[in-house]
């Protein structure tokens, strides 16, 4: 490190103030914070509580999202080969290195092209602007990789992700001042734009299906309970009873294989146990928040509940619970309703505004299947909602305490 | 006699009158400074040859007005002059509307309601009341030249934007190849698809936000106080 050091000491003053290569100083300020602490501090009236900084914050986010991106790696592998053979049936640790490795070649590119794409636009934003590049990145490029279904063309990645970055995040003044999520902002570009590519039957798992053979998600299976032609992973529920329906999916995707991930989906989000890791970590280190959690899955509960008491459809009568382990639920309530820039700010705002994502994530859901995945578009919702509950909370309390003044 | 005192007469293409024809191209637009007639230009940028018939449509209809109304501005009492403007405007309306539907039927069908819905076009209304009433007919000739351009350039990019993006294509004519299964050729051959949101309208805001950027942040004076 010494040897690093002296070499960014001696190529500092070429890009101060006044130096040959001035211009180019937002992209060496990045990399050097990157690798050591920096130098300057606060003259005065700083409100520092701690030594961590914004990079060290995202570190702590990447590091959460470890497990989710190894248990997809693997996953993707496994699904790819059940893909391959058309047998849902194939033992999950069976070809254990195997599946890892063409896990890793369908989701590190992803990876690579997320983070390449998202960080060239960050750095012509960095030049242009002339201001340090914006850490926010590290953590979106990590997460738009984690939310994409293994099937995606790499150039729709690299596409949504610079929609993303310049549409959801630049154009409002960059990190820290944009008002939705832009990981999800990323996934709904796509989902919107490229149909075909997001959503359906044959985009969960990489490589070619054998013919005959259906991909879908849970969730996809599920969606099709709302109409005449009930379908759990390809084969047809023969008795059309709301009972036997839920009780064959019970059976292919039990809640144990569910809330271990071993189930098709987005690359990073079915493991809810990966989940729970990161979201331990997030906690510990307080960088998550608690509130938002808790009230999301309450909220997802809620729906889920709500649902089962009006029960007119088989889709309805899926236990609460369940709704909680499929799908990007989990995923979304602990990395994507936490953002600290996009999430409320007040303490009962993020109870609300969790309570609505969850319950909201459980409608989108049912009522409408048409979007099989309704986590993604219930955050961006009550993103946009964020400041206005913010902004009522703010008022009741400073009508209450207006009240204990007039009163005394 | 009043022959002495009167002024000399403005030449035709006066640095003032040049201006009227200008402004609105840029400094002044009626879409991304006004931010008038959004409505229309998200409905029916979907295709070029919509974006272009269009802005024919206002074109004639604020041309025609501008000139009617700057005519009878005199005549006009104030308390009824919306009602008056009202009435020119949605006779020139029905006239567009029905040359486009014996000339142009397949655009008319695609422009469904939006031609008659010139009629609640900001701009027209605008240029009528804060122009045409005051001014006399050779100015508001070119104030309408200026503005209905200053729309249609707008509308026509957003347009070309869309199509290419949307379709592939630009003004019907195949750009990136087809994508019709089974006989593609071109770019779709290699994996490249249609950008579905491209069609839906909310894109076509985020473009024209897009141009308001770029616009703003090439001339900072444009830039409103907050």
């Amino acid at each position: 490190m010494k040897f690093l050091e002296k070499i960014v000491h001696k190529h500092e003053p070429k890009f101060a103030k006044g130096g040959k290569l001035e211009k180019w100083n937002p992209i060496f300020e990045s990399f050097t914070t990157l690798a050591f602490t920096p130098a300057i501090t606060t003259s005065k009236g700083s409100h520092i509580r701690d030594g961590v900084d914004l990079k060290r914050t995202m570190m702590m986010v990447i590091l959460a999202l470890v497990p989710c991106l190894l248990f997809g790696i693997y996953n993707t592998g496994h699904w790819e080969l059940v893909a391959q053979e058309g047998n849902r049936a194939i033992p999950y640790l069976d070809q254990f290195w195997s599946k890892v490795g063409a896990g890793a070649f369908v989701v590190l590119p992803l990876v690579v092209v997320s983070y390449a794409s998202g960080l060239i636009v960050e750095f012509i934003f960095g030049v242009i602007k002339g201001h340090a590049l914006h850490e926010g990145f590290l953590v979106s490029g990590m997460l738009i990789p984690l939310v994409m279904p293994a099937d995606v063309p790499l150039w729709m990645v690299a596409v949504a992700t610079v929609f993303a970055v310049v549409i959801g995040k630049e154009i409002f003044g960059g990190t820290g001042m944009n008002i939705v999520n832009v990981a999800l902002t990323a996934r709904a570009f796509l989902f919107f734009a490229y149909p075909t590519k997001m959503s359906g039957d044959f985009v969960w798992m990489a490589g070619d299906e054998v013919d005959g053979f259906t991909g879908s998600t849970a969730l996809g299976d599920l969606a099709t309970f709302t109409s005449d032609k009930m379908m759990v992973a390809g084969t047809e529920v023969v008795e059309g009873t709301s009972e036997a329906a839920v009780t064959m999916f019970q059976n292919t995707y039990s809640i144990m294989d569910s809330f271990m991930g071993m189930v098709p989906g987005s690359v990073g989000e079915t493991s809810v146990i990966a989940c729970l890791i990161g979201a331990a970590l997030l906690l510990f280190t307080g960088v998550g928040s608690l509130r938002i959690m808790l009230s999301f899955a309450i909220g997802g509960l809620a729906g889920g509940f709500l649902m089962n008491a009006i029960g007119s459809n088989p889709y309805m009568d899926l236990p609460a619970m369940h709704h909680l382990l499929i799908g990007g639920f989990a995923f979304g309530a602990v990395f994507m309703a936490t953002d600290p820039v996009t999430a409320a700010q007040t303490a009962t705002g993020k109870i609300i505004y969790g309570f609505f994502g969850g319950l909201i994530a459980i409608f989108i859901r049912v009522l409408n299947p048409a979007y099989p995945e309704g986590v993604m578009l219930s955050i961006l919702f009550m993103n946009v909602m964020a400041p206005i509950i913010d902004h009522y909370v703010i008022q009741a309390n400073v009508k209450r305490r207006l009240k204990r003044l007039k009163t005394a | 006699m009043s022959e002495d005192v009167k002024k000399p007469s403005e030449p035709l293409f006066s640095k003032k009158n040049k201006k009227l024809v200008t402004d609105p191209l840029t400094d002044n637009n009626p879409i991304t400074i006004q931010v008038l007639g959004i409505c229309s230009a998200l409905a029916i940028t979907v295709q070029v040859e919509q974006g272009v018939v269009m802005s024919a449509a206002v074109l004639f209809v604020l041309i025609f007005g501008n000139v009617i109304i700057s005519l009878l501005r005199n005549m006009i009492p104030s308390r009824i002059r919306i009602i008056v403007q009202l009435v020119v405007v949605a006779s020139l309306v029905i006239i567009v509307d029905q040359l486009l539907a014996a000339f142009l039927p397949d655009v008319s069908e695609k422009l469904s309601v939006f031609v008659g819905l010139i009629i609640t076009n900001c701009i027209i209304m605008g240029r009528f009341e804060a122009f045409a009433m005051a001014n006399k007919p050779w100015p508001s000739f070119m104030d309408a030249l200026g503005n209905s351009f200053g729309y249609a350039w707008i509308l026509i990019l957003v347009s070309i934007i869309r199509e290419l993006f949307g379709s592939g294509s630009f003004y019907g004519i195949p750009i990136f190849g087809s994508p019709l299964p089974g006989e593609e050729w071109g770019l779709y051959t290699m994996g490249y698809m249609n950008n579905n949101m491209m069609i839906l309208p909310p894109m076509a805001l985020i473009i024209v936000g897009i141009i308001i950027w770029v616009q703003r942040s090439r001339n900072t004076a444009l830039i409103e106080e907050h």
